[in-house]
This record gives structure tokens, sequence and C-alpha cells, in this order.
């Protein structure tokens, strides 16, 4: 098992926001964390990245217990991350974003040259130049999202995770996006978790979904089973019936 | 890149090397040479300042390093004899550990920004203090005069009676810090501090140890500040709370690199000629007769520095410069990437 989360809790004084989750995750796997806003899925995410302490219950990566170490930790031992809203280092320029990510981000010391082949290694594999001189500033929605993709990628992680990677992408940016992960993972078999609320083009690239809601399991299988799982729709589809309902006055 | 090539790059910085070499055997006068040895030391600490205040972590306490510097210096070499070959180490490595001891709790609980200033301004405040306090040992505020030796003239000392001399030794250190503020541009460190004082969680999350690389330059930065300190008083062989610490000559710091350039590396050296010209200009222009005059106008200029010429004089002259050699070129990309 590459990962395996067990019993997984987190309380903000009385509020619970992950409650008693459980999960295991094959090594060249990608799992899709869905559930809509509130549901727990960035709190169970930053437990594993390190951001957050769990309350309670396990985080094991390659058999070893990461649970409550920190960011700088989490990622030396093989787990790169992306942010939701992209956030560059906007006084380095893009390659250096990405060689700052290989030259600090693995546990083994490398040399300059050696971060700097790698950096443009991941710049390739997310179709971004590997220009010297390329600045952020000129980067829009799509192209911030590859540059936090390939510094998470220049890490060099056994396992990625994408935080609602294509919030703010239009369709066919959507099924680009997408795309990426699954070659990403086919190219370098990198196990994936990837976070959306979207469903929609998820589910056509990831093996398996867990979904979440108030902090709780509610289901777990593939695309197709779980998107017939009528608790799901029940809270995908309910939330949409009280938007209707607030649209129309009666 | 061939040595061919690379000769007519370095040309200019070896000519103007040479030009102050000779700065001394041109016969300036005890004078000009005072204010050319003057401006070496202070571009020296000012440049010490800048390679940590460059990423954002402003310092209102350097005073504090500069203090111990000038006086741990000096008061092991008039108490125990100690010369300041040995007592100059010692004095650097007490204030690295200060540095660190202060540092430390600030980097791991992310106080950044003005908390940060705000820490150092009280640690500014604290060595200039305790010097005032231990007057027995440090003569108090009236100052302490570095005991001389006969002739004047002792390398073991490291004074020098003759100013020439210790121009060369002054000139000597500027370089090392100018060199120092090389070798930290063209680090991956630079990269990390760069990432760090934009993003700290960004920075760890690509496995960036931000405590660590604070810490690593504001100790660099400690230690070259220090090293100013003891030169100062080396060269002065007298020294002041005043001068040397306390909040005075922490912000005299801050503002001579702000106005000479913060992010270029001649910068801080073009700080100490500007804060030395006007100082100079103020003393013969209205002497001491208007007290708190001097600060009025260092404030004054310091506001007028940020809101208009932020990137400081050098700053703005090489922005001027690759302006009017680039602006053909640029002209002619933006025309050819609008196609």
């Amino acid at each position: 098992m590459m990962l395996e989360v067990a019993n997984l809790t987190r309380r903000f004084g009385g509020f619970t926001a992950v409650s008693r989750v459980s999960f295991a995750l094959e090594e060249g796997e990608i799992l899709g964390l869905i559930g809509p806003n509130g549901s727990g899925k960035s709190t169970t995410f930053n437990m594993i990245a390190g951001m957050l302490r769990p309350t309670e219950g396990s985080i094991r990566f390659a058999g070893e217990e990461i649970g409550g170490l920190k960011p700088v930790e989490i990622c030396h031992r093989g787990i790169g991350r992306t942010f939701q809203i992209p956030r560059p280092f906007r006084r380095l320029g893009i390659l250096e974003n990405v060689v700052t990510a290989a030259y600090f981000g693995q546990r083994e010391r490398v040399s300059r040259a050696r971060a700097q082949a790698q950096a443009e290694e991941a710049l390739a594999l997310v179709g971004l130049p590997a220009d010297p001189r390329a600045e952020v500033a000129g980067l829009g929605a799509a192209g911030l999202k590859k540059l936090e993709l390939a510094r998470a990628l220049a890490t060099q992680p056994r396992l990625l995770l994408a935080d609602e990677s294509l919030g703010g992408l239009d369709e066919s940016e959507m099924d680009q996006a997408a795309d990426m992960l699954g070659r990403i993972r086919r190219d370098k078999g990198i196990t994936i978790i990837w976070v959306e609320h979207i469903m929609g083009v998820l589910m056509r690239v990831v093996d398996r979904v867990i979904v979440l809601d108030h902090g709780e399991k509610i289901a777990e299988g593939t695309p197709r089973a779980v998107a017939e799982d009528p608790k799901v729709i029940e809270i995908y589809l309910g939330a949409e019936r009280v938007a209707f309902a607030g649209d129309r006055p009666a | 890149m061939s040595a061919g090539a690379a000769l007519p790059r370095r040309l200019p910085p070896l000519a103007g090397l040479a030009a102050l070499a000779a700065v001394p055997l041109v016969g300036l006068g005890n004078y000009h040479l005072h204010l050319a040895i003057t401006i070496l030391i202070w571009g020296f600490v000012y440049t010490a300042w800048s390679i940590m205040g460059r990423f954002g972590m402003v310092s209102l306490g350097h005073g504090a390093f500069l203090g111990i510097g000038a006086y741990v210096t000096a008061m092991l070499w008039n108490a125990f004899g100690l010369a300041p070959w040995i007592g100059i180490p010692i004095a650097l490595a007490l204030a690295v550990l200060m540095a660190f001891v202060i540092g430390y709790p600030c980097f791991r609980f992310r106080i950044v920004g003005h908390y940060f200033a705000l820490v150092t301004l009280a640690l500014g405040e604290v060595v200039r203090l305790t010097i005032v306090a231990l007057r027995d040992h440090t003569g108090g505020s009236l100052g302490m005069t570095v005991e001389g030796v006969a002739g004047g003239t002792s390398l073991l000392a490291l004074q020098f009676g003759d100013r020439g001399a210790f121009f060369y030794l002054a000139l000597a250190v500027w370089l090392g810090g100018l060199w120092v503020w090389r070798l930290v541009d063209r680090s991956m460190l630079r990269y990390a501090l760069e990432a760090a004082s934009e993003d700290e969680d960004a920075a760890a999350s690509i496995g960036v140890d931000v405590t660590r690389a604070k810490l690593a330059i504001t100790m660099l930065s400690a230690a070259m500040t220090a090293l100013g300190g003891a030169l100062y008083a080396q060269y002065q062989l007298y020294i002041n709370p005043e001068t040397v610490s306390g909040i005075g000559i922490s912000l005299q710091i801050v503002f001579a690199v702000i106005a000479g350039g913060l992010y270029v590396q001649a910068g801080p050296t073009v700080g100490a000629v500007i804060t030395l010209l006007l100082a100079e200009t103020l003393r013969v222009a209205v002497g001491h007769d208007v007290h708190g005059l001097d600060g009025t106008i260092y404030g004054l200029l310091l506001v007028l520095f940020i809101i208009y010429m932020p990137q400081g004089v050098s700053g703005f002259a090489l922005a001027l410069w690759r302006g009017l050699r680039d602006g053909g070129a640029r002209r002619a990309d933006a025309g050819a990437a609008a196609r």
C-alpha cells in the first residue's frame, strides 16, 4: 500500500471537520476525493500534506506513520502537493520556481545542474517552456495551474496531492488538465489523489472515487458505481434543488 | 564563455579597482582619505544589512551587532590585551549567537514584517542600554577609547597610524562584503529566501526549510555587521553607545540602504556616499547649532525615497540605463510578440 489513512479525525474546537475517515491507495492509482464545499476534503488533504495535525487517527505512507509531520518533511518523504489557488513565487522566474522545488524538495541533496535538468523535465511534462527569462506575470489561469503542478512534480514525488486543480478553467482546459494528470501517472508512475468538487471531468480519469460529506466518508468505489449511488445523488442533486428553489420565487 | 569574451566585461570593474587602490597615492590629504575610509566601512556595514534586508527581513536593530563587534573587540583589547585578531572572531561569534537566539523564535513562530522589525528595534536598544549600564567596563554613555599602541602602528593590534594603510584594510573588507553579496545572489539560498519572503507555506511545500534559510542569512548578516563595528572601532579608536548601537544608527543603516538601492550590489555603498555627503554638508552648512536637524532631514528624505524612488538611487540609475540600452530591442520584441 502506498498510502493508508485510518480513522482520520480533525476537530476545530467543538466542530468536527473530518470524522473517522479511512481509505487506502495502491501504488500507481488515481483516487478522486470529492464532496461539496465544507465536506472536509481540504482538511483531509491538509492533514496528509502536513499543514494540519490530525486530532486522531493515522496516516501511513509507504509503511511509515507521517501524521503530524511538518510540510517540509512530508515533501522530503516523497509527497508533492499543489494549492487550490496557485501560489507561485512571483519574484522568481518560471524556471527558477521549478528549479527551487527540485533543489530543495528532495531528501537527498542534488546538484544545481541536476535540479535544473529535473526542472526542465517537469516543465516539459506540463507543457510550459523552460525559458530562463519567462516571468510568472506572463501566465494566465491555466498557465499558473501548470506551474503549480510542475513545481510539485519537480520535487520528484511518489504521491501527488492535487487540490481542486481545475477551478477557474474553461472546458477544453479542464479536459487538457485531466489528460495531463492521466499522463503523469502513466509516464512517471506517480500515484495521485485528486481533490475536486466538479465531478464530471474527474470521473473520466480516476480509478476510484471517495465521496465525503459533513466530514464523513459516504461512498467509495469506481466512478460509475459512485455516480449511481443514491446517497451521492442526494447530496449533489439535493444541493442543486435547494439552489433552484432559491432562484425561482414561488 | 571564453577568456577573450570575459575580459571586456571585467575591464570596468578592474579599472575601478585600480583607481580605488591608487586613492591613497595621489595625495588626497587626510580629510578626503578619512571620508573615503568612512565610506568603505559604512558601505560594508550597509551591504551586510542588505543581504538580509533584500528578502523582506527588515531589521531595525542592526546596531546591536555593530555594537557587539565594536565593544567586545575593544574591551578584550583594553582589559586583557587580547589582540583584535582573536577579539574579532570572539565578537563575531557572540553576534552570531545573538542573531540565533533572537532569530530562531522569530522565524520558528513566523514573526515577519512589522513584528519582526519591532523585535529587532528592541534588540538594538537592549544592546545600547546594556553598554550604558555596564559603565564601569564600557565607559557608559561617555564612550570608550581603544588603547593606542606606542608609535600608532601595530599589525598585531590592527592599528595603523597611517591612514593610507587603514584605507587598504577597509578596501579589502569592503570588497569582501561585495563578494559575499554576490555569492548570496548567485546561491540557491537566494531562491529559497525569495520564495519564503513571498509565501512561507508554499516554500515549505516544496521542501524549503524556511526557518533554517532565514537563520543562515541572519547569522551571516550579523557576523558581517559585527566585523564592520570592530573595523570602525579600530579606525576611530573611540566608540560610544550612540554611534555603534541603539535606534539612531540602526535606522541610519536602513535609510542609507533604501536611498542607495536595496537590490543592487553597489546600492548600499552608494547609500554610504549619500549619507556621508549629507552629514558633511549639513555639518558645514548649519553646524551643530540646530539640534536634531540632520535627523529631520534624514526622515524627510527617507519618505521621499520610499515614495518616489523605492529602488534607491542605484536601482533607479540601473533601470534607466537598462531602459536606454534595451529600449530599441524591447520594442522589437514587443512587435514580434504581437504578431
